[in-house]
């Protein structure tokens, strides 16, 4: 069953709901993906989707629903011990339909997903961004997150 | 990383002002809360002014007063008000720049700018009151501890 979120003035009367992604909700992924990032990526989000809305119990692949219609949606699972890390919730990733920015929606897709990291036992939330996404590292900074104890480092291969 | 004096206090300010838009403050209040000079404030306060951040209101009771948005003015807008992140803005040259050496230590240096810049970028004014509220809600323990260490020492 969806939980309903209701979020204060900035919508008044919006009510989003969170339900895990049907198989339905590929196209309408993939067209906010391309929205976002201008690429069309239709293969690989049918493969992370395989992974992440398989119902395995530490994966996650959540939907923000306002009416019928999908506005945002958010990915992430607990990895255990990666990097020698006790159980982590990753965020992979998290997207907003354009036109309903800026209204909270971000905030309840990763509120909803860090319920169910903490249910399934994780103790912190990270996450990778790029360096120059500054509207994302707004937001995740406005979520109370901080620089964490790892780095990431890289180097071109000849 | 340091920031100047006058970084510092522009910082300060603009986070007093912003935590509570409508109210206006004289500078006599900010410089009392934080222990800095009334001048050199008055004088960051007019920088920032002409940065559209605060506007300085006249008359009885005139104070300053935050006229920015909170949501989207990031602490990077403020420091650059007053100090340059990163290399040489003004396009001053470093000793040994142009050899190997000098190169390869830009390189390096690069990168600590460049995460500085990031960081600084993504820090709004309201998030930054939400690490300052979060800090208040800790001075009471830190005062506990404090007190503690000082019942141990006595
Ligand atoms: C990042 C994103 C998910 C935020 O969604 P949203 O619904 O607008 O977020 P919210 O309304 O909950 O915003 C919460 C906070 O984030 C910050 N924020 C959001 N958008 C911002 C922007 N454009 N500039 C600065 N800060 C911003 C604000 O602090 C905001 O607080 P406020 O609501 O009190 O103003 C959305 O902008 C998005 O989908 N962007 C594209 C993401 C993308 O490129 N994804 C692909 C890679 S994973």
């Amino acid at each position: 069953m969806a939980i309903v979120h209701r979020k204060a003035e900035t919508v008044p009367a919006a009510e989003v709901a969170v339900r895990p992604a049907e198989a339905s909700d590929l196209a309408t992924i993939v067209a906010l993906d391309t929205e976002a990032t201008g690429l069309s990526k239709a293969s690989y989000w049918k493969d992370r989707f395989a992974w992440y809305a398989s119902g395995h119990k530490e994966r996650f692949f959540l939907i923000a629903e306002h009416g019928k219609e999908p506005v945002g949606f958010i990915v992430g699972e607990v990895r255990a011990w990666e990097f020698g890390s006790p159980p982590a919730g990753w965020v992979f990733a998290i997207n907003v339909k354009d036109d309903a920015r800026l209204h909270g929606l971000g905030t309840v897709l990763f509120d909803a997903l860090c319920a169910r990291f903490r249910k399934a036992g994780a103790k912190t939330v990270r996450t990778m961004l790029a360096k120059d996404a500054q509207v994302i590292m707004s937001f995740f900074r406005s979520q109370g997150m901080m620089a964490g104890p790892f780095i990431e480092l890289e180097k071109r291969l000849a | 990383m340091r920031l100047q004096t006058a970084t510092r206090i522009a910082i300060f300010a603009v986070l007093e002002l912003a935590a509570e838009p409508e109210r206006q403050l004289s500078a006599a209040e900010i410089a009392s809360r934080f222990g800095i000079s009334v001048n050199h404030l008055a004088k960051v306060l007019r920088t920032l002014g002409r940065a559209g951040l605060v506007e300085a209101l006249r008359g009885v009771g005139g104070g300053y007063r935050f006229r920015g948005n909170a949501k989207r003015v990031t602490l990077l807008d403020v420091i650059l008000l007053f100090e340059p992140v990163g290399p040489a803005a003004d396009g001053s040259r470093e000793p040994g720049q142009d050899t190997p050496d000098g190169r390869a230590l830009r390189r390096v240096l690069n990168e600590i700018d460049d995460i500085a810049r990031a960081t600084l970028s993504s820090i709004s004014l309201a998030t930054m009151l939400k690490l300052v509220g979060q800090e208040k809600s800790q001075e009471p323990l830190r005062r506990a501890a404090r007190r503690a260490a000082v019942d141990v020492v006595g």
